[in-house]
This record gives C-alpha cells, sequence and structure tokens, in this order.
C-alpha cells in the first residue's frame, strides 16, 4: 500500500506559536480519510502544509512521493479547496471554468460544464453574487474537475444545507472509487464524515490522538457509533 | 496566466487608456496651435532682439497649464505604484484567493512572475505614453520657460522623454514588493507612496547632479543672470545674482552660481534678496559714477553700473548641467530605475515562495 501523505515530526510555527507540532501521520492511497478534531487542533495548518500552501517550520513531509506544492507537475495532482471556499467575486462562473482550463493541464472540461449546470450556477453570474452555498460549489467544482490524485478539502460542506451536503459528499465518494482519487477532508461534524470516509485521524491539541480504518475503530470499540468511538479517542491518552 | 492576468487587469486598464486617451487627444487639439503662436512670436522678436521679452510674455500665459501637465506627469508613477502594484498581491490575500489560484496547476513563482511582466509593461507604457505626449505639448514653453522650469531642472526633467516609464515601472514593483511584505491593502498603498516619494526627492538631490560632471564656467553680468541691482541710499550696493541661469545655456541645470570679485574670490553676503537669487555686495561708489543716483535706475540689461561691475571684473562662477545633456541623462536615469526595478522583481519573486501565506 503506498501513501499519499506521509509526515514525520511535522511542526509548524506562526511567530512563538506552534499551531502543529510533532505530528507523524501515514496516510494510505486510494481512501476517503476524514480529518477531525476540536477547533484550533491544527487540521488546517496540516492541510495547507499537505497542499503546499505553507512550508513547514520543522519535520519531513511527502505527498504523493515529493515535497508539496514545488512544480507544476507536484500542485497539478493535488487538488485544493480552502476553508470559506475562496473564489474571485469579480470573476463570473464562466470566467472559473476558462480560470481552471487555463491553469490546469488535467482539466476536465465536460465534467466542469456538467456539474456546474447539474447544480444550476448560472454560468454568467459573478462568483460575488452566489449564495454561500453555491461558491462552495463553484470552488469545490474547480478541486473535482483539476483531476488531481489527492483532493484535500479543509471544511468543504461547511456553507451547505443538509441535503447539498448529502449529495456532494455521495459525489465524492463516487468520483474517488470511479477515479481512483484519493481524498483528505477535514470536518468537526462527525455525522458528515460518517457517511464517506473510510479512514479516520483524530487531531487534539496538534497531535495525531487516533488514526486508522474505520471499521477498526468501530470494532475496538463494540457498541459505539463512529462519533462516539471518536470522541472517546479523544479523551484517550 | 496571461488570461488570467488580462481578465483580472483589463477593467482598470481600460480605464486608463480612456483617461490617457482624453489627454492625448486635448493634447494634440491644442498642441499645433501652442507651437504655432510660439513660431509667429520668434519671427517678430528675432528681427528687433525682443525674444527674452517675448519668453517672459509667452510662458507667462501658459505656466499654470505647464504646472499641472507636469504634476499629471509627475503623479500618474505613484499612481500605478499605488493602484497597481500594491493591491496585486495584499487584494488576494485579503480575499483568500491566493488559496484558490495558488493551488492550480502553475507556481506561485509563475503566477507572480507573469502578473510583474504584464501589468509592469502596462505602467510603463502608460506611463510613457503620457510623458512622451506632455513634452511634445511642452517643447514651445520648454524652450521659453523661466530658469526655475529649466527643461533639466529638478521638477521638469521627471515629467519629460523617457524617465516616467522607468518611474512607472519602479513604483509598480515597489508597490507589489510592498504589498507582500506588509500583506494589507491600505498600509501598503500609504508606505509605497512615502517610499516612492523619498526615492524620487532623493533622485534628483542625491544622484542626479553626479552622473556626469557638471561644466563651469565663467560668466559676464548682464540680464539673463542678475535679478536686479540696488543700493542703500548713499550706501553700499548689492548684485541680486540669480541661482538657477546661466547666459547663454537655457534649460541648464544650474547645481551653484556665485558672485567672483576682482581677485577671485567671493563677494561677501549680508542682505537678502527676491527668492532664487543670491545677494552679494560690490564695493563701488553709489553716489557718484555709473552706479550713482542716475545711473542705477537703468534697467539691468543696458545699465552703465553693470556694465562698470563688469569692467571691474566681477563674474559668475558657475557649476550646470546644460541642455546638450538632457538624453544623456535621460537614458541614463531610465536604466539606472530599470536596474532598481528588475532588483525589486527578483526579491518579490524570491519573497512569494517564503514569506507569503
Amino acid at each position: 500500500m503506498t501513501a499519499v501523505l506521509e509526515a514525520r515530526a511535522l511542526g509548524r510555527k506562526y511567530g512563538t506559536r506552534w499551531a502543529l507540532r510533532e505530528c507523524t501521520v501515514v496516510i494510505p492511497a486510494g481512501h476517503v480519510v476524514g480529518l477531525v478534531g476540536p477547533n484550533g487542533a491544527g487540521k488546517t495548518t496540516l492541510l495547507k502544509l499537505a497542499s503546499g500552501q505553507l512550508a513547514p517550520t520543522t519535520g519531513d513531509l511527502a505527498v504523493l512521493g515529493a515535497r508539496p506544492g514545488n512544480t507544476p507537475a507536484q500542485l497539478a495532482l493535488v487538488g485544493f479547496v480552502a476553508q470559506d471556499t475562496p473564489v474571485y467575486a469579480g470573476l463570473t462562473v464562466a470566467d472559473h471554468l476558462r480560470l481552471g482550463a487555463h491553469l490546469n493541464p488535467r482539466w476536465d472540461a465536460p465534467l466542469a460544464r456538467d456539474r456546474v449546470a447539474r447544480l444550476g450556477l448560472p454560468p454568467a453570474r459573478r462568483a460575488g453574487r452566489l449564495s454561500g452555498g453555491q461558491r462552495a460549489q463553484l470552488a469545490l467544482t474547480l478541486g473535482l474537475a483539476k483531476r488531481p490524485e489527492l483532493l484535500i478539502l479543509d471544511e468543504p460542506v461547511a456553507a451547505l444545507d443538509p441535503l447539498a451536503r448529502r449529495a456532494f459528499l455521495e459525489e465524492l465518494a463516487e468520483a474517488a472509487a470511479a477515479h481512483g482519487l484519493s481524498v483528505l477532508l477535514s470536518s468537526h461534524l462527525v455525522s458528515d464524515l460518517e457517511r464517506v470516509c473510510d479512514h479516520v485521524i483524530v487531531l487534539v491539541g496538534s497531535r495525531v490522538r487516533l488514526a486508522g480504518p474505520v471499521d477498526r475503530l468501530l470494532a475496538d470499540r463494540p457498541g459505539l457509533s463512529l462519533e462516539d468511538a471518536v470522541l472517546t479517542g479523544m479523551d484517550e491518552r | 496566466m496571461i488570461w488570467l492576468t488580462w481578465r483580472q487587469f483589463r477593467g482598470s486598464a481600460a480605464l486608463t487608456g480612456a483617461v490617457l486617451l482624453v489627454l492625448v487627444v486635448a493634447l494634440g487639439v491644442t498642441g499645433p496651435g501652442l507651437a504655432a503662436e510660439y513660431a509667429a512670436g520668434i519671427a517678430a522678436c528675432v528681427p528687433d532682439e525682443t525674444c527674452l521679452d517675448f519668453f517672459d510674455r509667452f510662458f507667462g500665459s501658459y505656466d499654470l497649464l505647464f504646472l499641472a501637465l507636469t504634476l499629471v506627469v509627475l503623479i500618474v508613477p505613484a499612481l500605478i505604484g499605488l493602484f497597481w502594484g500594491a493591491p496585486l498581491v495584499t487584494r488576494e490575500l485579503e480575499a483568500g484567493t491566493h488559496l484558490l489560484v495558488w493551488n492550480q496547476s502553475v507556481t506561485r513563482g509563475r503566477w507572480l512572475a507573469v502578473k510583474l511582466g504584464i501589468v509592469g509593461l502596462a505602467a510603463a507604457v502608460a506611463a510613457g505614453v503620457c510623458g512622451l505626449a506632455v513634452t511634445w505639448w511642452s517643447g514651445p514653453l520648454d524652450r521659453s520657460a523661466v530658469p526655475e522650469m529649466a527643461q533639466m531642472a529638478p521638477v521638469v526633467f521627471g515629467a519629460r522623454g523617457i524617465a516616467p516609464m522607468g518611474y512607472a515601472a519602479f513604483a509598480f514593483v515597489l508597490g507589489v514588493a510592498v504589498g507582500l511584505l506588509v500583506r494589507r491593502t491600505l498600509p501598503a498603498m500609504a508606505l509605497t507612496l512615502v517610499v516612492f516619494a523619498a526615492v524620487q526627492i532623493a533622485m534628483p538631490l542625491l544622484v542626479r547632479p553626479h552622473l556626469m560632471p557638471p561644466v563651469t564656467g565663467t560668466f559676464e553680468l548682464g540680464r539673463e543672470n542678475v535679478d536686479g541691482i540696488g543700493a542703500e541710499r548713499g550706501g553700499t550696493l548689492h548684485v541680486f545674482l540669480r541661482t538657477s541661469a546661466v547666459p547663454g545655456h537655457p534649460g541648464a541645470w544650474v547645481l551653484s552660481s556665485d558672485l567672483s570679485g576682482p581677485t577671485g574670490r567671493t563677494a561677501v553676503e549680508d542682505v537678502s534678496g527676491p527668492s532664487s537669487t543670491v545677494a552679494r555686495t560690490i564695493p563701488i561708489s553709489t553716489t557718484s559714477g555709473p552706479c550713482g543716483p542716475e545711473g542705477g535706475l537703468a534697467p539691468p540689461g543696458t545699465s552703465p553700473c553693470l556694465t562698470e561691475i563688469n569692467r571691474l571684473g566681477y563674474r559668475q562662477q558657475a557649476a550646470y548641467q546644460p541642455l546638450e545633456r538632457f538624453w544623456p541623462f535621460q537614458w541614463i536615469e531610465t536604466g539606472i530605475y530599470a536596474l532598481l526595478t528588475l532588483g525589486l522583481a527578483g526579491c518579490c519573486l524570491r519573497w512569494i515562495r517564503t514569506r507569503a501565506s
């Protein structure tokens, strides 16, 4: 089993404050991996490091076997949809798809077009005039149509209503199965992850508290739901 | 990347283009009339040698417009640095869109390089069009300007020729660099303005005078370099020597100007005269002779008193940069700013890999 992400004693400091410290974790390929943990546990920092948006202060990190975010080839293999799903307020939906097509060699134009049409995003509308949920869907479309090998999503469903949330997560699971895509997504709602994740990493106080396949996690704690299993995992020492 | 850069930049490019078009058309329509008026005035003044009077009249009637246009050319690079340069990166950081665009399959170094190249080129072109149009329009006025507004003098030189292109490219990259370090738009704009203004003041004060060794010369006193002669009743005689003009070299930038006495040393200063002059005392009788009560009343150019002062050996001693050096200076200065621009751009490309986000 190859690893999409391998971190060894990874740390990142903002000024004098450590946002992530001594993080050692291996994420196997071909899974939908949920990253859970309380606010401020370092989830976003870990995801930004993995996407190459941040450089580590200490430790080693390999994503798909290389240093993240250094070369166009590496960038093409890793998709990243940041928290709050930023898009250009002044550009239209169609402009965003052109942006994706211009900047990504593996761009899947039919996928992007179909997805935008299916979700009813008006191509001529400026992204600044879309609803929060629509903006999130646009950003997620860019991430999916890039056709990465690893898609990293930071709180991707936070802005979506429950129905859209469910639909998106199912879509994600399908894409993972169809294209052999590995997914790493964070959420503080375990119920979101329960539906799609087959692997879970619990991050507490910038340290990995628990990591492994969901079924083994449940098998080790008989009678508990995933949410309860994760919560007890957070308390374990 | 080129498409995205253009897509994000086309709004401000169109606005700037429209404003420039209005300016160029206005100058193009009024320029030939101004040149014709100048040519007619020269034709009329040459036979009776009254061209100095014509210059004063002609420049005097357009000096406000001349000054306003000169200021426009000086301000355009600063505006480019403020509104194109500073927000280039900070706008992305503030909206969070850097997380979107820096994660497409283009490294952020390339992203910035394309932006710097395209917008920087547009900055130089915009300032170049503005500067050259004003240079062309102001031609007749530059030939008749008062010494303080000479074509080589600090304020005017920077608003003529190709130098504005260098200023604009530099201001733009400076704005980007400050934005990368400060990371917020408004503080970045303020700091860009302060630093750019400091550089633009330091250049003519500290660097430009030494681009080539100044020419030194000794000149007879006359109408072009003497603003006036005055005497306290029955007392000493003062000559008010211009500090910004040398005879026979219109358009020159006078770096120093003083009066030398018959023995070669400078006469003593003890009164203040009109602005942009130095007052020098000359030991000569003001009660009788050419500088007596009758002689002193004549205008400076024809005054027998001035003739007498010249006869005694008083001269203007000046160091200056003559107008013939206008284009060499323009090329050197534009080259200096081009090097600064490239250096700063290199810093930006290094910083965006290490410092940003």
